[in-house]
């Protein structure tokens, strides 16, 4: 392809992510993942399987969880989107983060910015959550490292302190 | 003066931080500049001779870098324990999915267009499947006879015993290959200078395994070849041997273009071509008294190697040694066997050959308890290792394991009895059914045999100038805990605060050789290295003058500034050596197989639903015996997670293959378990101490893969009255079973081929 016949297929997006505002010019239908890691350098969300199963991608867009692998960045034009990146503040960390530090919710982390979004958005929802709904709102981030349990935990222990924004 | 303990504490995880943040470095996550992207054209059939490859039309084939097995300058081989495996197939291919040629090219969209767009024409040969054809030999696709290595374990005499047993039982049992499926896809990143050599990060578990085989796939010396290790995202033993093949052929790719290479698997790739868990066929003939003991066994362990040698050897050794389980045999044969066949090299999976020898035995212990009619605990009791008795090798157990108390706890943990009784009585209804079960079982931890002592493991302490300590090792994280604990160890050996002390990125221009991070030897032996290096240190310290014999952690980190002033930093080396009295023959397959086992009784319970012939776990109790736990919270995660993965390998996770090759290689149709699907894991330790690991510790990385499946398919059989042999148990295989057993009427009707 042409530079010119590149400049062409692309199209200039703007979006808020973590409170900063951004433009980009990228193609239409990349993946927000790949923007998000490659454009913006924010390589906190991670790649497990590129078919929307893991969850590791998970990001909230306007409030609400989605895989970013499955999102062309042309659908977040103009909307808000908050990674993991977009927690912690001012070197706190936020209290999920926290919890998981404390609980074993993390082993290797490659799962662990995602599963902290989708707790994010449970909190948000639902800021004292039953165990079923721990286990219902998390079924679609996979982790193969901790068979969960020390997830719900943290999130049971984010919840108590308050975790809900 | 007297602080409180560091070991025995759950102290934060070491990077923990930076994994909640999301700031933590995997392989992905790094670019260099001018950095090309690589991939891999692999073989679409299972065995025959390269004729021609073309590169085909639509494609601008002169922006490309391509690599073909002509561009290596040393010894076409990924070098592991026998150079059989090529780094690039030469002429031949012997599995689906065989690396053929490498391409990179700046824009990684392009690439897997090219690699479509490479034909390749083959004279297909005949090819082999499983262990029955590769035992069969109708086909000799590997050596002289398809057999990679055989190990025979004799003890007593087998073949007199027979004719004094009151009953004869045998059987035969399979498991299927499992995916480690980690979370994080492989990846690495090669760089080379003409003068410097070269270089390669990414994810991995083993890195002297990586930087023994570049050496000699590039002819370099030890010095010009630096392998890095990023932070990994899970492993399992899947990152065990195959990052060596990735190194290499992003390393030819940067050789070749001057230019770093990254090379990422997607999830396709990975699963399809990388390593899995050995399918295994066990057969186990016992002759066993009225009274249910266990006179004499004559166990037959095959496992399917794949294509190539690789570990195979070694997770054979490790599954017949496993294969009599914790029980007494007073004779006992056990035959080994690692075959070839025509699919991808399976290799190291958690639990490295045990999982699959103790599945076997302990489906047959129940067995034999219900032909013996006598209860599955009962019947474990009798036949329990005790110490002073040997193993099938001859090992003498000397330390003072209950294995009687510990199924004890077990049972009243999981109020075995009481469920038991109401299940019995419930399961007249129809539907659902239920059921408990359980598995006693063991794991020697670390290498087997003579192992450690040619490993040699080398480890390093330093103090830097700022006073802080920094562990230097090869032994790496990848989710367990091996920064966290390895701190804890050294700080608790000195006295210092878990603050005090780092551990350095393992790198192989920085840290000396501590062994590959598998079979469980991080803790228990790295760790002991770690606090002897320790003691080093403060010894030093202290004849230096620098240091009084009680200090504090401010007197400790000012000396070694102190130090730091006058001589540099102050370093402590120590390496492994085999503790005396230690005897193992590698001819005969006798003796001390390992330093020390951990040991264990699970049970679980589950529900058997006759409308969707589906099997949920509904509780499951973990105890088990670890000599010392020094991190609870990472003991439990390790166990926890380990008893998640042996649910999927029981229930869940089944490889379908179509000559050589896995047709669902993806997360949509490869089914691990997910948050909804588990039950309570319920961990319990108990610790007897080790006099061979760090503070008591024993390994217990791996042990949690060992009992899951049997105690379900025991629980399965509880529930159902039928006995299934075979894992993964899919609600198909419950269907087919208990239509073979409904009289025509009452057979069920269920809609086919959904599954």
């Amino acid at each position: 392809m042409t530079a010119s016949s590149q400049e062409r297929a692309q199209c200039e997006i703007s979006f808020t992510v973590n409170g900063k505002s951004h433009t980009v010019r990228v193609y239409p239908m990349e993946r927000l993942l790949d923007v998000l890691r490659h454009d913006l350098e924010l390589t906190g969300t991670k790649e497990g399987c590129g078919e929307g199963e893991c969850g590791s991608c998970s990001v909230l867009l306007d409030g609400v969880l989605v895989n970013s692998c499955l999102i062309p960045v042309l659908q977040a034009n103009g909307s808000e989107i908050l990674t993991i990146e977009g927690l912690a503040s001012d070197g706190r960390l936020q209290v999920l983060q926290q919890s998981f530090l404390d609980c074993g919710g993390a082993q290797c982390g490659i799962c662990t910015p995602g599963m902290i979004l989708a707790s994010v958005h449970l909190l948000n929802k639902k800021p004292r959550p039953t165990l079923e709904e721990v286990r219902e709102a998390l079924s679609g981030n996979l982790c193969r490292c901790t068979g969960y349990m020390q997830i719900f935990e943290a999130v049971a222990d984010a919840a108590r302190r308050g975790a809900a924004t | 003066m007297k602080r409180s303990p560091i070991v025995g504490t759950s102290v934060p995880r070491m990077e923990g931080r930076s994994k909640v943040t999301g700031h933590a470095r995997y392989v992905d996550d790094m670019a260099l500049p001018g950095m090309l992207h690589g991939a891999t054209v692999r073989s679409r059939i299972p065995r025959g001779k390269i004729k021609r490859i073309t590169f085909g039309p639509g494609i601008h084939w002169n922006e490309f870098v391509i690599v073909t097995p002509e561009d290596i300058p040393g010894k076409n081989c990924i070098a592991l324990i026998e150079d059989d495996q090529p780094c690039l197939a030469d002429g031949i291919v012997n599995h689906p999915e065989e690396p053929l040629l490498l391409l990179a090219h700046p824009d990684r969209h392009l690439l897997s267009k090219a690699v479509e767009a490479v034909s390749v024409e083959y004279e297909p040969l005949p090819a082999i499947f499983n262990i029955e054809e590769s035992v069969a030999q109708g086909q000799i696709i590997w050596g002289a006879d398809n057999i990679f290595k055989t190990y025979l374990i004799e003890k007593g005499d087998v073949d007199a015993a027979w004719q004094d047993a009151a009953h004869i039982v045998e059987a035969e049992y399979t498991t299927g290959a499992q995916e480690q499926l980690y979370i994080e896809n492989n990846g690495m990143i090669a760089a080379y200078d003409p003068r410097q050599g070269l270089t390669v990060w990414g994810s991995l578990q083993c890195p002297y395994y990586v930087h023994k085989s570049l050496m000699k796939l590039f002819a370099l010396p030890a010095d010009r070849v630096r392998v890095v290790q990023m932070e990994t995202g899970g492993a399992f033993g899947g990152k065990e041997e195959y990052p060596s093949m990735i190194a290499a052929h992003a390393a030819l790719l940067a050789m070749k273009s001057g230019k770093p290479v990254k090379i990422i698997y997607d999830r396709l790739e990975d699963m399809t071509a990388t390593t899995k868990r050995h399918p295994s066929r066990t057969r186990i003939r016992t002759a066993v008294t009225t009274d249910g003991k266990l006179l004499a066994g004559e166990i037959e362990f095959t496992i399917d190697g794949g294509a190539y040698k690789t570990l195979s050897p070694v997770v054979l050794s490790r599954g017949a040694i496993h294969a009599g389980g914790p029980y007494y045999w007073p004779n006992v044969r056990i035959h080994a066997k690692a075959v070839a066949t025509n699919a991808p090299p399976h290799g190291a999976f958690r639990g490295f050959g045990a999982p699959q020898s103790l599945f076997a035995l302990e489906r047959h212990m129940d067995r034999i308890a219900h032909v013996v009619g006598v209860s599955p605990e009962e019947i474990r009791r009798r036949n329990f290792l005790r110490p002073g008795q040997t193993t099938t090798t001859g090992q003498i157990i000397n330390e003072p394991i209950d294995l009687g108390k510990l199924l004890d706890r077990a049972l009243e943990l999981s109020s075995y009895h009481a469920k038991k009784e109401t299940f019995a009585k419930e399961n007249e209804q129809a539907n659902p059914k239920k059921g408990v079960g359980i598995a006693s079982f063991f794991h020697g931890a670390g290498f087997t045999g003579s192992g450690e002592r040619f490993l040699a493991s080398i480890v390093g302490l330093e103090a830097c100038e700022d006073g802080s300590l920094r562990i230097l090792v090869s032994s790496t994280e990848f989710g367990q805990g091996t920064n966290t604990v390895l701190c804890q160890i050294a700080a608790e050996a000195l006295g210092l605060r878990y603050e005090d002390v780092s551990i350095a990125q393992p790198d192989t221009h920085e840290v000396p050789n501590s062994g590959p991070t598998v079979a469980s030897r991080t803790v228990m032996v790295v760790g002991k290295l770690v606090q002897s290096a320790a003691l080093g240190i403060k010894n030093t310290l202290i004849a230096s003058g620098m240091l009084s014999d009680s200090y504090s952690p401010e007197e400790f980190r000012a000396a070694c500034r102190a130090y730091f002033v006058k001589h540099g930093k102050c370093r402590s080396v120590v390496q492994y050596e085999q503790p005396e009295g230690v005897f193992w023959d590698e001819e005969q397959y006798r003796g001390e197989a390992y330093a020390a086992f951990a040991w264990a009784v699970y049970v679980a319970e589950v529900t058997v639903d006759l409308t969707t012939y589906s099997v949920t776990v509904d509780d499951f109790v973990a105890l088990q015996e670890v000599g010392k736990v020094l991190h609870p919270v990472l003991a439990q995660g390790q166990i926890i997670g380990g008893v998640a993965q042996a649910i999927g390998f029981a229930l869940y996770e089944k490889v379908i293959w179509d000559r050589g090759r896995m047709q669902n290689g993806q997360m949509t149709n490869y089914i691990m378990p997910t948050s909804a699907d588990l039950p309570p894991i319920r961990v319990y330790f108990e610790e007897l101490g080790n006099v061979h690991g760090a503070f008591g510790a024993k390994g217990i990385g791996e042990l949690p893969m060992d009992g899951p499946a049997p105690a379900i398919l025991n629980a399965v059989e509880d529930a159902l009255n039928i006995s299934f042999r075979s894992i993964p148990l899919l609600p198909e295989n419950i269907f087919a079973a208990l239509s073979e057993r409904a009289t025509p009427e009452t057979v069920p009707t269920s809609p086919r081929g959904n599954a």
